[in-house]
C-alpha cells in the first residue's frame, strides 16, 4: 500500500474518519479504536447497524442476525474512541492523506440524545404514522421514532420533511397537518392551540375560508382531498376557543390604534396583544367583524360565532370601539398625538364596484355588498319580486341566497362567463341551486330599464367565450344582435368591492395605487407614513379573510419591531423555496371516501338565516383526518415535547455543519437493493404478495411486522407455495443495467427457502428459479445440498417469463426449463431475489470525496491494492466496493483499517482519548454497605410501579444503607450525584433498579468507578423493560416484582467482590507462518505498522502458489508483484525470516506466546520467537486430478500447467485448434463438497486470453454453474461474446474422456439446451481442479486452531469474526481458510493484521473480570472434566492442578458448572452469589401475600 | 390455596439471547404474567443442576433455563450442556415424586420478544396447572 509522502509523518492526525455504520463501518470502527485511533463513525441514519440488522437470520449457520450485531451496536455505541456522527452526510473533503479536512452536514435529529432516554414516551403520542422504513414499508411507525429496539445511539429521533402543502397554501401558514393530527385524536382543545398559533378565529374560518390548502391536499392524489376546513370547524365546535389559554407576554407601556375590525385588525390587536402590546380598534359600523360580520350571510356564519371568538381577543385586553370611524372627527394625526404610537390602517374594502351603464341610479339598484351590509346589520332588507344579481363571485351567490331568505320569488344569477369559470365555490352554487336560485351564464347586462325612476327590467346580451388567449383565459365577448330583455324589479350588482378612501384622503403621507389601495412595503406593510401600517382588503382589494387574517399578524410583527426599534425587515425577506420533499403515496394507499357535512333540511332554510352546514360529528372528523397522509412527516403538534419528561424534544434544532480533521476516510457507506418497481414483468408494484427479499427477511424476523409468523401481505394467510426469483437487477442489462453478479442472492435464497419451512406451521413447498446457482463461499455448497436434500427446497433451472396475478391474491408464474419446455405453476407468494445497487447517492459522494467510480457506479479498487481507492489515505471496505456477502465486507473492513493504521502509524495514540480513573478504594475486610437507586425513568417506571414504595422497601433490606429514587437515575446531574453520595455514605456495593443492564450497566460501572468503586461492585435490577414495561397495566403487580428484583439484586450485592483485571505485557511481536502472499502481506503489514514480523516458511522459497500464477482475474501482473513483496520482506528491518523452518512448540498465552522454530535440513538450529499475537497463512494449493485420464496425456493440463504453457509455450496453444475445459474437477462432488470459488474466474480469463491470440481457436467449457460473482461476470459476457462454447452437465453425468488408440483425446458430454450428445477431439484438455489447503495437521494441533471436514481452517464465526480463531490472539488469512483469489487473499491478509494490531497497540493485555477462576487448587482431582467442556480449550492441567488463564478465558462458566468439586467459579456468577439472589426470591422477609398480587 | 394460586417461577436467562429477548418482549410492550423473575447468567452453561435443586428447595414453583437456539450459542454449547443437566434434574423430580415439568429448559434468540412472552406464559400456565410445589407447602408448615 501507499506510504505517506508528501507530508511529514509526524504530522499526520491520528483519526479516522468511516462513512457508514453498517457491519462494515463497524468493524473498521472497532478495530481502529482498538489499535488507538480516535474515530469519527459517520451514518447517514438516525442508528447504525446497516441492513445487518434489518435481517432475520444469516447464512450459512442460520444465527440470528440481530444477536451476532448487537453486541457491536453496543461496542461501537458505547466506546471511547469512537464518536458517532449519525444523520450525517459528508459535504467534502479537502487535504491530503494524513491530514484531510473533511465537512460534514448533520440533520437535526429534533431529540438531543444526551437527554434522550429512548423510554418511548413521544412515540406513543405521536399522531403520525409513517413507513416504518425498517420494515421495509410493511407497516408503520410514528414520526417520532427509534430506528429499531436494539439501535444505537438509543435514541429516538424526530422525522421531518418540508412543510406539508397545505401549510405552503394557507396565507397564514397555518399548521394545518398539525391539527388535522389533533382532530384525528379527538384532542380539540389541543387543535386550537395549534390553529391559534396564527388564527384567532377557528370557528369563523372553520366555515367560510375558502380552503386553498384543500387544493393543494396530495390526498387528491390518491381519492379526494382531506376536507381540512371542516375538520378546523369541529375542533372549534368541540371546545370553545375562549377557553385556550394564550400565552401573553408582559404588558408593555405602548399602544397602538387599529382601524377597523375586520379580520385584519382583529388579527393585528390578538398577534400585538400576545406580544404585549395593548391596542385599541377603532370601528366605523355598529359591531365589529368587518366583512365577516356585514359580507357574510348568517346562513354561512352564525353572527355568536363571530361574537364569540372576537371575545377571543378582547379577552386579551384589547379594547373596540363602534360606530367611530376615521374621518374629520377622528385622524391618524389626531391619533398619533393622543400617544397611539403606530396605527394600523384595516378598513378593508366594502365600497361596491358599479356596473357602469345606463340606468344605474335608479330606484331598485343595491349594491351587493350595501345589500349584504343590510341584511346582515338589521336581519332584513328591502328585496323585489324578482331579483337579478349581477356577477359570479361568492358575494353574488350569498345575495342570491339571502333574496331567498327574504322572500323575493324569483331570484336570477346573471353571469358572463359559464359554470366553469364562475368564482364562487361549487358548494355554494349548489346549494343556490338547491333554493332554486336562476343562474343565466353567458350573458352581460347593457341597460337597466327603467319606468318611473324604478327599476322594471334589465336589457342582457349574450356572450361567448373567446379562444385562449396567452394567459391561457378565455374573455367573454358579447355577440351582436343578441340583446334580450328580461322583467325584474331589483338589480344587485355584484362585481366586486374597493376600498372607501374618502376618510384617507387627508392623512399626510400616505400614497395610493391606480387600482385604488393603499401602497405598502411588500414585506413589513409600512406605509410612507412613519408609524402608520397598512393591511387587509385596503391594501391588498378584495381578497379572503385567511389573508387578511396573515396581513394583521405580519402588521402586528412590524409594530412590534418598530416600537422595540429594530430593523422591520430582517430576516422576513421571501426565501427561495425549491421543489419541496414530502412523504411518497404509497402504491397501497386505500381509497377512502371524504366526509360529507350534512345540512339544513332545505325547507327550513327558506324560512330565515339559520345556519346551513351543520358541522361533522366527532367519528366522521377521525375517519376524515385518518385520510391526511402527513406529507410533511412530522406534524409539529408538539405532543411530544410535552411528553418527553426529560425534555429532550427540539422541535427547533437546526441543522449543523462541521468540520473534522482526520488522517484517513475510509467508505463503507453500503448498498441499496434493487428497486423492481418500475419493472412490470415481476407485477411487484401492483400486487402486495411479490416481495422483494429484504422485505421477507422483515416477513420472517421475529420483529417484524407479523413477529416472524410466516403470513403473506395481501390477507395474512399463511402461504403454502412460494417461489424466489434470481437474479432480479443483477445479470441483467435488458430490464436494468446490472450486468454483474450480486453475489449473495443465491446462498439468502436458499436460506430463505429454509428459514420459511422452519417457520411455517405446515408443509410449505418453496422453489428458487434460477440460471445459475453461486453459492461459493464455505460451507455454502453443502449448506445447499441439504436444503435440496433434507428440506425438499425445489432449485429449478430455468428463465421466468412473468409473473402475472391469478385468483385469490396467488400468482401465476411462466417460466422456460433448460430443455425449452413452457410450464405455468401457481404460488401463493413471490420472493424477488433483489440484487445489490450502489447507494443513491454513489455518484455525488465520489464526486465530494474525489474517487472514482467503476462503470457499475461502485467504487473502482485494484486487485492488488482491493480496499484502496483512487484517492490516497481514502479506503473503501465492503459492498460500496462490490457486492459482496459479510464476511467478506468484514475481512475488507479490517483490512481498510489496516491500510490506515499503517498510513498514520506514526500518530497512533496521538487523539485517543483514555479516562482518568481515581484509586480504587480498597473495602476489604468491611461489611457489605449497599447504596440503592431506584429509577422513575420519566413514567416509564414510575408511571406503573409505585417508586416511592420500592424505594422504601428496599431500605428495610440487609446492609441498605442508602436509597434513593430519580426521575432518570442515568442523567448526568443523577450521575454525578451518584458520585458525591456514594463517597460521603461511605456506600461499597451499589444497586440501580431501573432498565436493563445489557444497555446500561457499562455506564453505571463507568460511574462508580469514576467515585473510586471497583466496578464489579455493581448490581441491577431491571425493572423496566422486563417489568414495568410488561405490567404496565396492573401497578400492583409491577411494585410487587420491583420490590422483588430489588430485593435479589441486594441478595446478591451483599455478595459481590471487587475483580481486579491484571495488565499483562505485550511482546510486540507477530509470528506469521506461511510464507506466500498471504504471510507476506502480513509480515509486512505488521512491520510497517512499526511492530516486529516472524516470517516462518518450511521451503526455501517466498510465493507460495502465487509463483506460478501469471495474472489476477483483473490483469494485474502477479509476478512483479510477487517479487516486489519478497524483496520488501527480505530488506525489511523488522520482518526476521526463517526460510526451511517449522514450529514445533507453541506456549504462552494471548499476548506472550513463544514459539520454538527449528531451521534447516541437515543441520538443524532452534529459536525460540516471543510474540504477541499469531497469524497463520499456511496455503492451499491445486489438487492433482485424477478424473479424465490425467497423466495419461501431455495435453491433459491442469489450470496452473495451462499458466506454465501460456508463458512459455505460447506457439502451442495458439496452434491448438480446440481447447477444452472442464469445471469442478474435484470440487463440488460427494468427497468435496465444496465449491473452489476461483475456478471459474480462472476458466473464463484462460478462454478469453485463447480467443486472443487465436479467435479461431474453438473453446468449450463444460461446466456446472458459472460461478462468476460481482464483477467477474464481465469476462463470462465477454466470453460468450468471444465465441467461447458453455456445455453444462449435471454432477451424475460427467462429460467422458476416452484415449483413442492413436493417443487423441475423445470429449463427449450431453448438451441439455440442444437435447443431443457432444463429442469433441480437443487438442488441449484443461481440468479446473480443486483447491485443497496445504497439508498441516501436525501445525494446527501445535497451535489447537481447529479445521472443517474440508481440512480448512475454522474461524471464530463464519460471519464477524471471518479472521480471528476462536483461541485470542491467533488469526488466519490464505487458502488455508477458504479457496480465494490475490484481492481477497491480500485484504484477508491485512484484515488479520488489524485484528492483531487490536492486540499489540495495547499498553498491555488486560485479564480477568467475569474469567474462570480454580479457587482451590488443591482439591483439584485432575478430572479433566474442565478441560473437556471447555468450548474454547483454555483449561490445562498443570503440576497437578487445573490452571485457567485469565487472559484467554471467555467467561461463559460452563467448567465452573462442569466441575464436580467445585473448584472452579466463574467471577462475579459464584455459586454463593446466584444462589443468594435466588434465595432472595423465594425468601421474601417482608412478603405478607402471595407472589402475583 | 389452588384458586388463588400464583406459582412462583424462576429463569435463568443467558445474556446473549433469552435475556435480550425478554428486554424486547419489554420494548415490544408484550404482557405477560409477573410470576416469572429472571436471573441473567452470561451463558446458560453456567447453570449447574444445584442452582436448579437449590431453587426447588427454596419453595420455588418452577425453575427454568432459557438459552440460546439450538447451535446458536455465543459460547459454542452452553445450551446444550445445561440441557443435559435440565434433564438430569427432571429425572431427580421423577425420582422423587415430583413432577419433572417443573423445571424446564427453552431457547430462543434475542430477536424473539413474542417468543419470550410466549414462553413466560406457557411456564406459568404449566406450573399453574401443576399447582404449589410439595417442598414449598412442606416448607410453610414449616415456618408455621
Amino acid at each position: 500500500m501507499s506510504q505517506v509522502s508528501h507530508m511529514d509523518k509526524q504530522r499526520a492526525i491520528g483519526a479516522v474518519m468511516v462513512v457508514g455504520g453498517g457491519i462494515a463501518g463497524i468493524q473498521a470502527s472497532l478495530d481502529l479504536a482498538e489499535a488507538g485511533f480516535l474515530v469519527h463513525l459517520v451514518e447517514r441514519k438516525s442508528a447504525i447497524g446497516g441492513v445487518m440488522a434489518q435481517l432475520d437470520k444469516t447464512f450459512p449457520t442460520n444465527d440470528c442476525s440481530m444477536c451476532i450485531i448487537s453486541p457491536k451496536l453496543v461496542e461501537a455505541g458505547r466506546h471511547l474512541n469512537i464518536e458517532l456522527h449519525t444523520l450525517t452526510e459528508i459535504e467534502a473533503v479537502s487535504g491530503a492523506a494524513g491530514c484531510f479536512q473533511v465537512q460534514l452536514l448533520e440533520h437535526p435529529r429534533f431529540i438531543d440524545p444526551q437527554k434522550c432516554t429512548a423510554c418511548g414516551e413521544c412515540a406513543k403520542v405521536c399522531p403520525v404514522e409513517l413507513p416504518n422504513t425498517f420494515d421495509q414499508g410493511l407497516q408503520n411507525r410514528r414520526a417520532a421514532f427509534k430506528l429499531y429496539p436494539q439501535g444505537m445511539p438509543s435514541a429516538y429521533a424526530i422525522q421531518k420533511m418540508d412543510p406539508a402543502p397545505c401549510r405552503l397554501a394557507c396565507p397564514a401558514g397555518l399548521n394545518v397537518q398539525g391539527y388535522v393530527q389533533m382532530v384525528k385524536q379527538g384532542k380539540y382543545q389541543e387543535a386550537l392551540r395549534i390553529i391559534m398559533e396564527e388564527l384567532p378565529l377557528p370557528g369563523v374560518l372553520g366555515r367560510i375560508c375558502p380552503h386553498g390548502c384543500e387544493d393543494a391536499c396530495r390526498r387528491s392524489q390518491v381519492d379526494q382531498p382531506v376536507a381540512i376546513r371542516d375538520l378546523k370547524r369541529l375542533a372549534a365546535d368541540r371546545f370553545d376557543p375562549r377557553q385556550i389559554k394564550i400565552a401573553c407576554l408582559p404588558p408593555r407601556e405602548e399602544k397602538v390604534a387599529i382601524i377597523g375590525a375586520g379580520p385584519a385588525g382583529l388579527s393585528a390587536a390578538y398577534h400585538l396583544a400576545r406580544s404585549g402590546v395593548r391596542s385599541v380598534i377603532y370601528e366605523a359600523l355598529p359591531k365589529p367583524g368587518g366583512m365577516l360580520r356585514v359580507g357574510i350571510p348568517d346562513h354561512r356564519l352564525p353572527p355568536e360565532i363571530l361574537d364569540r371568538e372576537i371575545a377571543v381577543i378582547t379577552g386579551l385586553g384589547v379594547e373596540i370601539l363602534c360606530n367611530t370611524p376615521l374621518g374629520p372627527e377622528l385622524t391618524v394625526d389626531d391619533l398619533l398625538e393622543k400617544g397611539y404610537r403606530a396605527v394600523y390602517l384595516a378598513m378593508g374594502a366594502h365600497k361596491g364596484i358599479p356596473l357602469g351603464i345606463p340606468g344605474e341610479k335608479a330606484q331598485g339598484v343595491l349594491q351587493g355588498v350595501d345589500f349584504l351590509r343590510e341584511v346582515n346589520l338589521t336581519e332584513k332588507a328591502q328585496v323585489g319580486r324578482k331579483v337579478a344579481i349581477i356577477g359570479g363571485g361568492n358575494v353574488a351567490v350569498d345575495v342570491a341566497r339571502s333574496a331567498v331568505r327574504l322572500g323575493a320569488a324569483e331570484v336570477t344569477i346573471i353571469y358572463r362567463r359559464t359554470r366553469r369559470e364562475m368564482p364562487a365555490w361549487e358548494e355554494e352554487i349548489q346549494a343556490a341551486e338547491q333554493e332554486e336560485v336562476r343562474i343565466i351564464y353567458l350573458a352581460a347586462p347593457q341597460e337597466v330599464l327603467v319606468t318611473d325612476g324604478r327599476v322594471t327590467g334589465l336589457r342582457l346580451i349574450r356572450m361567448e367565450l373567446s379562444a385562449p388567449d396567452a394567459s391561457g383565459r378565455r374573455r367573454p365577448i358579447p355577440v351582436p344582435g343578441t340583446e334580450y330583455d328580461v322583467d325584474i324589479d331589483q338589480v344587485i350588482p355584484a362585481i366586486g368591492q374597493q376600498p372607501d378612501l374618502a376618510a384617507l384622503g387627508e392623512v399626510a403621507g400616505i400614497q395610493f395605487s391606480r387600482w385604488g389601495t393603499v401602497e405598502t412595503d411588500g414585506v413589513t406593510y409600512a406605509t410612507s407614513r412613519e408609524g402608520v401600517f397598512a393591511g387587509g382588503d385596503l391594501q391588498s382589494g378584495p381578497w379572503i379573510a385567511i389573508g387578511a387574517i396573515d396581513a394583521g399578524r405580519e402588521a402586528a410583527e412590524s409594530i412590534l419591531r418598530y416600537l422595540d426599534g429594530r430593523d422591520l425587515v430582517a430576516g422576513r425577506e421571501p426565501k427561495a423555496a425549491g421543489e419541496p420533499i414530502h412523504r411518497p403515496i404509497s402504491r397501497r394507499e386505500p381509497r377512502r371516501p371524504r366526509v360529507h357535512m350534512p345540512e339544513l333540511a332545505e325547507e327550513k332554510r327558506r324560512t330565515g338565516f339559520q345556519e346551513v352546514a351543520l358541522g361533522i360529528d366527532t367519528e366522521s372528523g377521525r375517519l376524515e383526518a385518518e385520510r391526511c397522509l402527513n406529507c410533511g412527516g412530522c406534524s409539529e403538534c408538539f405532543q411530544c415535547v410535552e411528553a418527553c419528561i426529560a425534555k429532550a424534544v427540539q422541535h427547533d434544532m437546526p441543522p449543523m455543519w462541521k468540520t473534522i480533521a482526520v488522517g484517513a476516510v475510509i467508505l463503507a457507506p453500503g448498498f441499496e437493493t434493487f428497486n423492481p418497481a418500475p419493472h412490470a414483468p415481476y407485477s411487484y408494484a401492483a400486487h402486495p404478495n411479490v416481495v422483494t427479499s429484504l422485505e421477507f427477511e422483515r416477513l420472517l424476523s421475529a420483529s417484524g411486522p407479523f413477529q416472524g409468523h410466516l403470513v403473506r401481505p395481501s390477507d395474512h394467510r399463511e402461504p403454502d407455495k412460494i417461489a424466489w426469483l434470481q437474479c432480479v437487477g443483477s445479470r441483467d442489462i435488458n430490464q436494468c443495467d446490472h450486468e454483474y453478479c450480486s453475489s449473495v442472492c443465491c446462498m439468502y435464497a436458499a436460506k430463505q427457502t429454509v428459514i420459511a419451512k422452519e417457520h411455517s406451521t405446515k408443509p410449505l413447498d418453496t422453489a428458487v428459479f434460477y440460471m445459475d446457482l453461486r453459492t461459493f463461499g464455505k460451507e455454502f455448497d453443502r449448506y445447499c445440498r441439504r436444503a435440496e436434500a433434507e428440506h425438499g427446497v425445489r432449485f429449478i433451472r430455468s428463465r421466468v417469463h412473468t409473473v402475472e396475478p391469478a385468483a385469490d391474491g396467488d400468482l401465476r408464474l411462466r417460466y422456460v426449463l433448460e430443455s425449452g419446455e413452457i410450464v405455468e405453476e401457481v404460488f401463493d407468494m413471490v420472493v424477488l431475489s433483489v440484487g445489490l445497487t450502489p447507494v443513491a447517492d454513489a455518484a455525488r459522494l465520489a464526486e465530494r470525496l474525489g474517487i472514482e467510480l467503476n462503470r457499475h457506479g461502485f467504487v473502482r479498487s485494484g486487485d492488488l491494492e482491493p480496499v484502496g481507492t483512487s484517492r490516497e489515505g481514502i479506503f473503501v471496505c465492503g459492498a460500496f466496493q462490490e457486492p459482496k456477502d459479510i464476511p467478506q465486507a468484514v475481512m475488507e473492513a479490517s483490512a481498510a483499517a489496516a491500510d490506515a493504521g499503517h498510513l498514520l502509524s506514526a500518530a497512533r495514540g496521538s487523539l485517543a482519548r483514555v479516562r482518568e480513573l481515581p484509586p480504587e478504594k480498597d473495602f476489604a475486610g468491611e461489611p457489605p454497605r449497599i447504596g440503592v437507586f431506584v429509577c422513575n425513568c420519566g413514567i416509564n417506571i414510575g408511571g406503573s410501579a409505585d417508586v416511592p414504595s420500592v424505594r422504601d422497601y428496599a431500605s428495610s433490606l440487609p446492609h441498605v444503607v442508602h436509597v434513593e429514587d430519580n426521575l432518570f437515575t442515568c442523567s448526568q446531574d443523577n450521575q454525578d450525584r451518584m458520585k458525591q453520595v456514594l463517597a460521603e455514605k461511605n456506600i461499597n456495593r451499589v444497586v440501580v433498579a431501573s432498565c436493563s443492564p445489557r444497555t446500561h450497566e457499562p455506564l453505571f460501572q463507568e460511574t462508580i468507578r469514576e467515585a473510586g468503586l471497583n466496578p464489579y461492585l455493581f448490581e441491577m435490577a431491571n425493572i423496566r423493560d422486563q417489568n414495568t414495561w410488561v405490567h404496565m397495566h396492573n401497578p400492583a403487580m409491577a411494585t410487587a416484582k420491583a420490590k422483588d428484583l430489588v430485593r435479589m439484586a441486594v441478595a446478591k450485592a451483599a455478595h459481590i467482590e471487587p475483580l481486579h483485571q491484571v495488565t499483562l505485557g505485550i511482546e510486540p511481536a507477530v509470528l506469521v507462518v506461511g510464507g506466500g502472499i498471504a504471510g507476506m502481506e502480513a509480515a509486512l503489514g505488521v512491520a510497517d505498522q512499526g511492530y516486529q514480523a516472524y516470517l516462518v516458511e518450511r521451503s526455501g522459497e517466498l510465493g507460495g502458489v502465487a509463483l506460478k500464477l501469471s495474472r489476477t482475474w483483473q490483469g494485474a501482473a502477479v509476478g512483479p508483484y510477487v517479487a516486489d513483496l519478497v524483496r520488501r520482506v527480505q530488506g525489511h528491518p523488522r520482518v526476521r525470516l526463517f526460510l526451511h523452518t517449522e514450529a514445533v512448540d507453541f506456549s504462552g498465552i494471548l499476548g506472550n506466546f513463544r514459539t520454538e522454530l527449528i531451521t534447516g535440513k541437515e543441520r538443524l538450529t532452534s529459536v525460540t520467537a516471543k510474540h504477541g499475537a499469531v497469524i497463520l497463512a499456511t496455503g492451499g494449493g491445486e489438487r492433482r486430478p485424477t478424473e479424465y485420464h490425467y497423466g495419461d496425456h501431455p495435453d491433459i493440463l491442469t489450470h496452473l500447467e495451462l499458466d506454465a504453457v501460456m508463458e512459455q509455450d505460447p506457439e502451442r496453444v495458439r496452434k491448438a485448434g480446440t481447447v477444452a475445459f472442464i469445471q469442478c474437477v474435484g470440487s463440488r462432488t460427494a468427497e468435496r463438497p465444496y465449491c473452489s470459488r476461483v475456478c471459474c474466474t480462472y476458466t473464463l480469463q484462460s478462454a478469453l486470453a485463447i480467443k486472443e491470440r487465436n479467435s479461431e481457436t474453438a473453446v468449450f467449457v463444460f461446466y456446472r454453474d458459472i460461478r462468476s460473482y460481482g464483477f467477474r461476470e464481465t469476462l463470462y459476457t465477454e466470453a460468450r461474446r468471444a465465441g467461447v462454447l458453455f456445455i453444462r452437465y449435471d454432477e451424475a453425468l460427467p462429460p467422458e474422456m476416452a484415449l483413442t488408440e492413436d493417443r487423441r483425446m475423445v470429449l463427449t458430454g450431453r448438451d441439455h439446451i440442444l437435447n443431443r450428445t457432444v463429442m469433441l477431439q480437443p487438442d488441449l484438455l484443461v481440468l479446473a481442479s480443486a483447491i485443497l489447503p496445504n497439508e498441516n495437521r501436525e501445525l494446527f494441533e501445535l497451535f489447537k486452531v481447529p479445521v472443517n471436514s474440508d481440512g480448512f481452517l475454522v474461524e471464530a464465526h463464519a460471519k464477524l469474526r471471518p479472521v480471528d480463531f476462536a483461541s485470542e490472539g491467533i488469526f488466519m488469512a490464505g487458502l488455508a481458510h477458504y479457496p480465494k483469489s490475490i484481492d481477497e487473499t491480500i485484504a484477508q491478509a491485512r484484515a488479520a493484521v488489524a485484528r492483531a494490531m487490536t492486540l499489540l497497540a495495547k499498553d498491555g493485555i488486560r485479564a480477568g473480570g467475569v474469567v474462570a477462576h480454580v479457587r482451590d487448587p488443591d482439591q483439584c482431582a485432575c478430572c479433566l472434566v474442565c478441560v473437556r467442556s471447555c468450548p474454547y480449550g483454555v483449561p490445562k492441567v498443570r503440576e497437578g492442578r487445573a490452571v485457567i488463564e485469565a487472559a484467554e478465558c471467555h467467561g461463559c462458566g460452563i467448567c465452573a458448572a462442569e466441575c464436580p468439586a467445585k473448584v472452579i467459579t466463574l467471577q462475579h456468577f459464584t455459586d454463593e452469589q446466584l444462589l443468594a439472589k435466588s434465595h432472595a426470591l423465594f425468601q421474601d422477609p417482608v412478603r405478607s401475600i402471595a407472589a402475583g398480587d | 390455596m389452588t384458586d388463588t394460586f400464583e406459582p412462583r417461577i424462576l429463569a435463568y436467562c443467558c445474556k446473549y439471547c433469552a435475556y435480550a429477548a425478554a428486554d424486547l418482549a419489554g420494548s415490544m410492550r408484550l404482557a405477560y404474567p409477573g410470576n416469572i423473575k429472571i436471573i441473567q447468567v452470561p451463558c446458560t452453561g453456567r447453570v449447574d443442576v444445584l442452582h436448579l435443586l437449590k431453587a426447588l428447595e427454596d419453595g420455588a414453583d418452577g425453575v427454568c433455563v432459557a438459552g440460546c437456539l439450538e447451535g446458536e450459542c455465543h459460547f459454542v454449547a452452553g445450551n446444550l450442556k445445561v440441557k443435559k443437566r435440565v434433564q438430569q434434574v427432571q429425572d431427580i423430580l421423577t425420582r422423587i415424586g415430583m413432577d419433572p415439568q417443573r423445571v424446564a429448559m427453552f431457547n430462543l434468540s434475542s430477536a424473539m420478544g413474542a417468543r419470550f412472552a410466549e414462553i413466560a406464559t406457557e411456564m406459568t400456565e404449566r406450573v399453574r396447572n401443576l399447582g404449589p410445589s410439595p417442598i414449598g407447602a412442606h416448607l410453610s408448615r414449616l415456618v408455621n
